[in-house]
Order: structure tokens, then C-alpha cells, then sequence
């Protein structure tokens, strides 16, 4: 019994320290933020290398989201002779939530887990101390783009995902199905608040780009530096970022939404 | 200095010159294991020094010491005069300007070409026109005979070559010494070679201090003016390499000998054989 709460004490000063060291390291990384501005270049690159390496998946996963959306909505609403709303609840659907949440999930798996093996296996290879050892601190050279480059492509990957959802759904709702081309859009254009619908979205998406790329680079920088512990860490990247996105979502959503 | 060593009266008495590496009553333990239980050891400078022991003794760990990488439990590094450990973070960045260092794997930046590599400290820290570093750099990849590699990237160099330009990299801003960790560890007998004439060349005609970390005893020794042997957390041993050899510590015998067995036993420690085999399964 004795054992058991020593262990779980333990865990629990443990879990802690991870803590405590994952928010220094994103209070080194905001304060090496000027290096950014300094070298735009490590920027570009950075957010060429989490951003627009992403477009593919996000994009096809966003059309395909979109399809599916419309496909079950127009079963669902044609029941209550609704059809004609199609269009709003496709965009409403993807501009709230399943936009930012899919798109982090996505984010997560594709640029999340390689931000972490790349920078585990710096580690691992002995670059980040060859960098301390040529006066370079690592944190401001490598982590601090790589951080900026996924606040900065998080949203932009959300608004193509809703944007291309909203043509999958009015692909298979008008092409397919037949519904009015302007009332799928009409009724879209009316009902989609821009301030409520839309910026909302943007900050959700704006706040799982701080998370998931903050979880990944802290599991990269604070793996244990061997083949296992680089591919731990890209494990506990994916689960951490997936579990941080869907929590926070229930929380923002019910700040931006409820009553 | 080393405690009881017998040696110790012996090492730089005769040169008046400050060491450059002063290291006293330097503890450090790590996840519970005291890795440095009260070292005293100098690095003179102008000369090759090596840090010899058995693996595991902490000679890495010692040369993460004095570059400041880590922090000592108790005791001082001083460098060039400098107590590493009490500059702040932009100082020990300063400072760290003026070592290189030698990592066991060429810890050479993948994404870099050879030329960018060891262009990358030049352009971090100098202004220099672009003429200027491609010629400094063309010198430096001379230096180690790798000049015409230069267009290569990281992943199609020999382990040899990836630490030649590795310390193409440690010399580019012409530091006042240079840590080599496990320099020769892996190598095939001509890169070992090379490596082994490189590092005392470039230690005499850079007038560099050197410390070289490692358990290779016959390529270490033959260009080492001074070593030190770590084993259990303490220098058992330093002097000339000739001194070491005449050494009739137990200890050093066993190390330099490459005995199997001794203070450093063969078997891991373990209950009897008997118990084992006849006893309860673990």
C-alpha cells in the first residue's frame, strides 16, 4: 500500500517536472523570438518544410470530409424536408469544428511527430550540443522557427480544409444530389456569422497550432536520446497533441459558444 | 594535484605558464552514481593531453564539464582563468567561441553541405564578406586534405571524412583549444592514422591545447604529451605516456595492458555460481 502511494507520488512529481520543463522551454522559445525576425529565411523555410508539406493530406482530407458531410447531412435533413440548408450545415460544421479540430489532429500525425523525430534525432546525433559547443543556442536557432512556422501554418492548413470541405459538400449536395446551386450557397451566405462562425475558428486553430507544436517539439528536445526514445517520443507527440486538441476544444468551444 | 598519484610531483613543474584548464575538487554524480568524486586535474597549454580510462569512467561527462554543458555538484572548472560554471548564459556563449570540440560522430549538421558546415560558425559569428569565408573555408577543408569534398552532404562521407570536416568545423574560428571526444573510436587503420597525425599537427602548427578523450591507449599515447587515467570516479594515474607505461598501478597495468581481468573485473558482480544454479530462479 505504502509502495503503491510512494509510486504514484512519485509519477506524480515526475509528470510535474515534465511540466514545469515543457513551459520553460516555451518561455525560451517565445524569448528567442526576435531571432525569427532577425532571419526571416529559417522561417520561410521552417514553414515550407510544417506548412505547405502538409497542404496534400489536409487538402484531400478536407475535400473527402466535406463529401461525406454533405452526403449524411442531405440524408439527415431531406427527413425533415430541410435539404435546402445543406450548405449551412456543412460550413457551419467545418468552420466551427471540424475544421480546426481535424486539421490539428492531422497536424499532429503529419508535421507534429516529424518536428519531433527531426529534433530527437538531433539530439541523438549529438547536433543540438554541436551547436551549444559553436556558441548557437539551439533553441533560438532550431526551435524557435520551427514553433512560429506551426502557429503560422495551423490556421492557414484550417481555412483550406474548411474551404475544400465546402466544395466537397457542394459537390455531392448540388452535383449529385441535386440541390439548388444558390440556395446551397445563398443559404450559407445568410445564415455563417463571420465574427461568431469564422474568427472563432481561426482562434481555435490559432491555439492548436500553439499546442501541437509546443508538444512536439518539447517530446523532440526532451527525448531520450536513443532510436527508442526518439520513437517514443513521436508516439506521446501524436497521443499527447491529439488528447490537448480534443479537451481544449470541448473548453473553447463552450467559452465561444455557450451561454 | 590526482590525490595520492604517485606521479604527481612530476607533470608541469617544469613550465611556468598558468594551466589553461584548472580543474579542483570537481564532484559529479548522476542519477544517483558519483561519476567525479573530488578530481584535480590541469591541462597545460600548447600541448596534447589525453584523458584515458576505461568506458563509462565519465571522460566524455568531464569534457561536457569544462565546456560548461553541464554543471559541476560541487568544486571549479577554470578555463583560461575563467570559472566556466559562474559565467552567464551569454558569457559562456562568448566563450565557447574560442573552444572546439570534436564529437565522437561528427555531429556534422545533415542538412548542410561539408562547405556549409564548416562555413556555419564563420557566418554565425564573423560579418565576413562571402569571399573571404569561402577561402577560409577552402583553407580549413585543406587543412584535413578534404577540400575537393566539399559539395558533399554529411550522409555520403565516410565516418573518417564526417570528422575531419567535423574538425575542419572546431577550427574555423581559430579557437585557443580543442576537446576531441573518442576521436579514433571505429575507424580503419589509415583514418585512424590520419586522425592521429591531424590532431598533433594541427595542436602545433595552430599552437591549439588539445585534451583528447579516449580508450584507444596506442594511437592516444603516441601523440600525447601529458595523460591522465580516470577509473571509479578518481585519476589513478597522469604523467608522460612513458611514465604510465612504467606505472605499477594495478589499475593503469590493467588498462593499458588490456587485461581482461583485474580491478576492473571480468565478471559483473553477482552471487556465487553454485547459489545461482542450484538456488531459486530469479
Amino acid at each position: 500500500m505504502i509502495d503503491a502511494l510512494a509510486q504514484l507520488g512519485s509519477r506524480g512529481i515526475a509528470a510535474a517536472r515534465r511540466l514545469g520543463r515543457g513551459h520553460l522551454l516555451l518561455l525560451a522559445v517565445l524569448r528567442g523570438s526576435g531571432e525569427v525576425v532577425r532571419r526571416p529565411r529559417l522561417l520561410l523555410q521552417q514553414v515550407f518544410s510544417v506548412g505547405v508539406l502538409s497542404v496534400l493530406i489536409v487538402a484531400v482530407s478536407g475535400v473527402f470530409v466535406g463529401m461525406v458531410l454533405g452526403l449524411q447531412g442531405f440524408y439527415i435533413l431531406s427527413q425533415f424536408g430541410a435539404e435546402a440548408t445543406l450548405g449551412v450545415m456543412v460550413a457551419a460544421s467545418l468552420v466551427r469544428e471540424l475544421g480546426p479540430v481535424v486539421t490539428a489532429l492531422l497536424f499532429a500525425g503529419r508535421a507534429g511527430s516529424a518536428l519531433t523525430a527531426e529534433i530527437g534525432l538531433m539530439k541523438a546525433t549529438e547536433q543540438l550540443s554541436a551547436l551549444e559547443m559553436m556558441a548557437v543556442n539551439p533553441i533560438r536557432r532550431v526551435l524557435t522557427p520551427r514553433f512560429f512556422a506551426g502557429v503560422i501554418s495551423m490556421p492557414l492548413l484550417a481555412a483550406m480544409f474548411s474551404a475544400l470541405g465546402v466544395i466537397g459538400g457542394w459537390f455531392v449536395g448540388v452535383g449529385l444530389l441535386g440541390i439548388d446551386d444558390g440556395t446551397y450557397w445563398s443559404q450559407m451566405q445568410t445564415k455563417i456569422d463571420f465574427d461568431k462562425d469564422v474568427i472563432n475558428g481561426v482562434i481555435k486553430s490559432l491555439v492548436f497550432g500553439v499546442v501541437c507544436t509546443w508538444i512536439a517539439l518539447y517530446q523532440g528536445y526532451d527525448c531520450v536520446p536513443t532510436s527508442e526514445g526518439v520513437s517514443r517520443a513521436t508516439t506521446r507527440t501524436v497521443v499527447h497533441s491529439a488528447l490537448a486538441v480534443l479537451g481544449l476544444d470541448f473548453v473553447l468551444t463552450a467559452l465561444m459558444f455557450g451561454n | 594535484m590526482a590525490g595520492s598519484c604517485p606521479l604527481a610531483a612530476l607533470p608541469f613543474a617544469m613550465t611556468d605558464a598558468p594551466p589553461l584548464v584548472k580543474i579542483r575538487g570537481l564532484r559529479f554524480s548522476r542519477s544517483g552514481r558519483t561519476i567525479f568524486d573530488g578530481i584535480d586535474l590541469d591541462i597545460p597549454r600548447g600541448k596534447v593531453t589525453a584523458i584515458m580510462g576505461p568506458s563509462g569512467t565519465g571522460k566524455t561527462t568531464l569534457l561536457k564539464l569544462i565546456s560548461g554543458e553541464l554543471t559541476p555538484d560541487a568544486g571549479v572548472v577554470e578555463v583560461d582563468g575563467q570559472d566556466v560554471h559562474r559565467l552567464g548564459t551569454d558569457e559562456l556563449y562568448r566563450f565557447r567561441m574560442r573552444m572546439g570540440m570534436l564529437f565522437q560522430t561528427g555531429a556534422l549538421l545533415t542538412d548542410l553541405s561539408v562547405f556549409e558546415n564548416v562555413a556555419y560558425p564563420l557566418r554565425e559569428h564573423t560579418r565576413l564578406p562571402e569571399d573571404m569565408v569561402r577561402k577560409l573555408v577552402l583553407m580549413k577543408l585543406e587543412a584535413v586534405g578534404l577540400r575537393g569534398a566539399r559539395a558533399l552532404m554529411p550522409a555520403e562521407l565516410s565516418g573518417g571524412m564526417a570528422r575531419r570536416v567535423a574538425l575542419a568545423r572546431a577550427i574555423a574560428l581559430d579557437p585557443m583549444m580543442i576537446m576531441y571526444d573518442e576521436p579514433f573510436t571505429g575507424q580503419d587503420p589509415i583514418s585512424m592514422g590520419i586522425l592521429v597525425q591531424l590532431i598533433r599537427r594541427l595542436n602545433d602548427a595552430a599552437r591549439l591545447s588539445s585534451i583528447v578523450v579516449s580508450h584507444d591507449v596506442k594511437e592516444t599515447c603516441s601523440i600525447a604529451d601529458h595523460a591522465y587515467v580516470i577509473a571509479k570516479g578518481r585519476i589513478i594515474e597522469h604523467g608522460a605516456p612513458d611514465q604510465l607505461f612504467a606505472s605499477r598501478s594495478p589499475w593503469v597495468r590493467q588498462f593499458l595492458g588490456g587485461l581482461p581481468d583485474g580491478p576492473v573485473p571480468f565478471h559483473f558482480p553477482a552471487p556465487t555460481l553454485e547459489s545461482d544454479l542450484l538456488g531459486e530462479p530469479a
